[in-house]
């Protein structure tokens, strides 16, 4: 009775995991298929449309771009929020509800709508400070600070904030050491998870780079897709690759790191 | 502050620093309107042991905490060593402190936490591991370096987090109720622990506890506070025998509220005269305050009707000794007695009660909430 309940749930699961595979594997195998296609009826499959990629400099440019944007947006959300919400939860325990509201609003406003707002900061950004496209992690850092906040918090909530910066104060330790030393290694598959989200909200922002003219990845994708549809669907196919292998290779040092400790535990 | 860097052999001799003189003066500390603290006065001798003990919300932890600094004070100051410490930050204040949450390093060895704190103050890789090392062999840990705190008991997490507060060779020991969330056998042993490496050390320690028979046990002197100030303050002997206040009588140690009269510096209980602690108290009628240990019994006929004649009504074993409760008709009494003695005394049985010829304390007070069911 229950190993025949254990192995239907084992058929379930195995189904669920299917149908998503299929779901996710079927569009990317059709991107994969229309980038590698000849020209012409009868022609043999050719790796050209991915091979023009790296002979375009404007395209390796937003490539570079929404790279260099994934990293300061990253650290910039971590340097921003990491203390602001310890410090919340040791000082401030009132301010913990309204900054959660705070961060989380961003999810709730249309980045339609963000745009409205950024554009005259960005008018006056650009003829007063920079017209690097790098300028663009400012509203990178409103748009990922939702996700970075849950994931934080999320970290925060499996360490006992308090009694370890207290205990590290006492030890003699200042607040930069306490944050650095000993809350962030209790809680850095979080911090992993911060990076993550943050990098793939980066290299997959489209609307708010579009509008304010910059050229990120999504962007140059959209504006050679008009003009050359398969190296389009090609970078298309390596960004997501690209993001693949990120979340595989972050999932598995974090994974890494804790098994270290394990072993070195036992 | 400053540490001594230099390498010394041993863990009695790593340690040694002199011992710090630290005064509490006038320290107060209100959260909203709530005072946690209302102007207390404190001095603790150098290598003393004193141990600060009182109901919850009574300000033992606020007193402790504004020592560590980990709270600013409204008033008053923080004296270690004849410096005003006050307005230090708690990283700057040399103090090391054990809490009551466990509090080791979760990513870092038992080794690894307790070489923190030299880390901090920059003492070199091969002495930060040599000192570490001693002070898990002070506490007895020596074989357990490798660990992680999840791998280790609560006991020996609470004694690694002891040899990490003393590794830094600290002005004064901080103890926030480190054995409350041990289970009774490891406390005592823990208790005993910390007894040894404290007289080992010889370092100034303020030990803060709601539990009397630690307090007891541990301090060189006892200091019981309420509402935010010291009640009494001595040695555990003297806190126990002779109770400043009905309160500290009440607090530390279990007793009977008997009424009496007062008159010419004794007090008359229920037909027996007992001597006053205080013997300036005025005439009248009052509550005398009786230890269970000062009444002993003796067997009575089953017809016996005097003041202090009554019927056993329960009888709890508590090891060596024995708590009966017995009914004198108009109010209840708390008995204790050797077990041995006890078994002479089923529930049920009639007996007649004696009173020691100890000192007691008097009251016109209503009793406490928490000792009424005693009567």
């Amino acid at each position: 009775m229950n190993r025949r309940r254990r192995r239907r749930r084992a058929y379930l699961s195995a189904a669920v995991y299917v149908v998503l595979g299929l779901f996710f594997l079927i569009p990317l195998a059709a991107m994969i298929e229309f980038a590698t296609r000849g020209m012409g009826i009868g022609s043999p499959r050719t790796l050209s449309a991915f091979t023009s990629i790296s002979a375009d400099p404007e395209l390796v440019g937003a490539i570079v771009a929404s790279l260099e944007l994934a990293v300061i947006t990253s650290a910039g959300v971590l340097a921003l929020l990491l203390p602001t919400m310890i410090w919340a939860r040791l000082r401030l325990p009132r301010m913990v509800r309204p900054l959660e509201l705070i961060c989380l609003t961003p999810l709730t406003v249309p980045a339609i709508v963000l745009v409205v707002g950024f554009a005259p900061i960005y008018r006056w950004l650009e003829i007063n400070f920079s017209d690097s496209i790098l300028i663009l992690s400012f509203a990178y850092l409103i748009l990922v600070l939702p996700y970075c906040y849950r994931a934080l918090a999320a970290g925060l909530a499996t360490v006992d904030v308090r009694t370890l910066s207290e205990a590290a104060r006492s030890l003699g330790a200042g607040w930069a050491t306490v944050v650095w030393r000993v809350i962030v290694p209790n809680m850095s598959s979080a911090v992993f998870n911060a990076c993550l989200l943050c990098v793939a909200v980066v290299l997959g922002e489209f609307t708010i780079a579009n509008l304010l003219d910059f050229e990120n990845l999504q962007v140059a994708i959209a504006t050679l897709g008009t003009a050359n549809a398969q190296e389009s669907i090609a970078l298309a196919v390596l960004s997501l690759l690209f993001v693949f292998v990120f979340l595989f290779a972050l999932t598995f040092l974090s994974r890494f790191a804790s098994r270290r400790r394990s072993a070195m535990r036992g | 502050m400053s540490v001594d860097a230099s390498g010394r052999a041993g863990p009695s001799q790593g340690t040694s620093r002199s011992a710090a003189e630290v005064r509490l003066e006038e320290l107060s500390r209100h959260y909203g309107t709530t005072v946690a603290l209302d102007g207390l006065d404190l001095t603790i001798h150098a290598g003393e042991l004193v141990a600060l003990l009182g109901p919850s919300g009574c300000g033992k932890t606020t007193a402790l905490r504004l020592v560590a600094g980990l709270e600013d004070a409204d008033g008053g100051r923080v004296v270690i060593e004849g410096a005003d410490v006050t307005h230090l930050p708690a990283n700057r204040r040399d103090t090391g402190m054990v809490f009551q949450a466990y509090s080791l390093f979760p990513h870092m060895t038992a080794l690894e936490n307790v070489a923190f704190g030299l880390r901090m103050r920059r003492v070199g890789a091969a002495e930060r591991h040599q000192r570490a090392g001693e002070m898990l062999e002070l506490v007895g840990l020596s074989t357990q370096a490798d660990r992680f705190a999840h791998q280790l008991s609560g006991g020996q997490q609470q004694r690694v987090a002891l040899a990490r507060a003393l590794a830094i060779r600290p002005s004064i020991l901080l103890l926030d109720e480190p054995l409350s969330a041990l289970d009774a056998r490891v406390r005592s042993q823990l208790r005993d622990e910390i007894r040894r490496v404290q007289r080992e050390v010889g370092i100034t320690t303020l030990f803060v506890t709601h539990d009397q028979e630690e307090a007891l046990a541990i301090a060189d002197r006892v200091g019981v506070m309420r509402a935010g100030r010291l009640e009494q303050l001595g040695p555990p002997t003297t806190i126990y025998s002779q109770p400043a206040t009905p309160f500290v009588a009440e607090f530390v140690g279990l007793t009977n509220r008997l009424a009496g009269l007062v008159s010419g510096g004794t007090v008359d209980v229920r037909g027996v005269r007992l001597p006053l602690i205080a013997t300036d108290t005025p005439d009248g009628p009052a509550v005398a305050l009786v230890r269970p240990e000062a009444i002993t019994l003796a067997p009575a006929a089953p017809t016996s009707n005097g003041p202090l004649s009554g019927t056993v009504t329960a009888v709890a074993f508590l090891g060596a000794v024995s708590r009966l409760t017995v009914d004198l008709g108009d109010t209840t009494v708390l008995v204790q007695i050797p077990t041995s003695e006890a078994a002479a005394h089923p529930g049920g049985a009639r007996v007649t009660l004696t009173l020691r010829q100890d000192p007691v304390l008097v009251t016109q007070d209503e009793p406490p909430a928490r000792r009424q069911g005693l009567g």
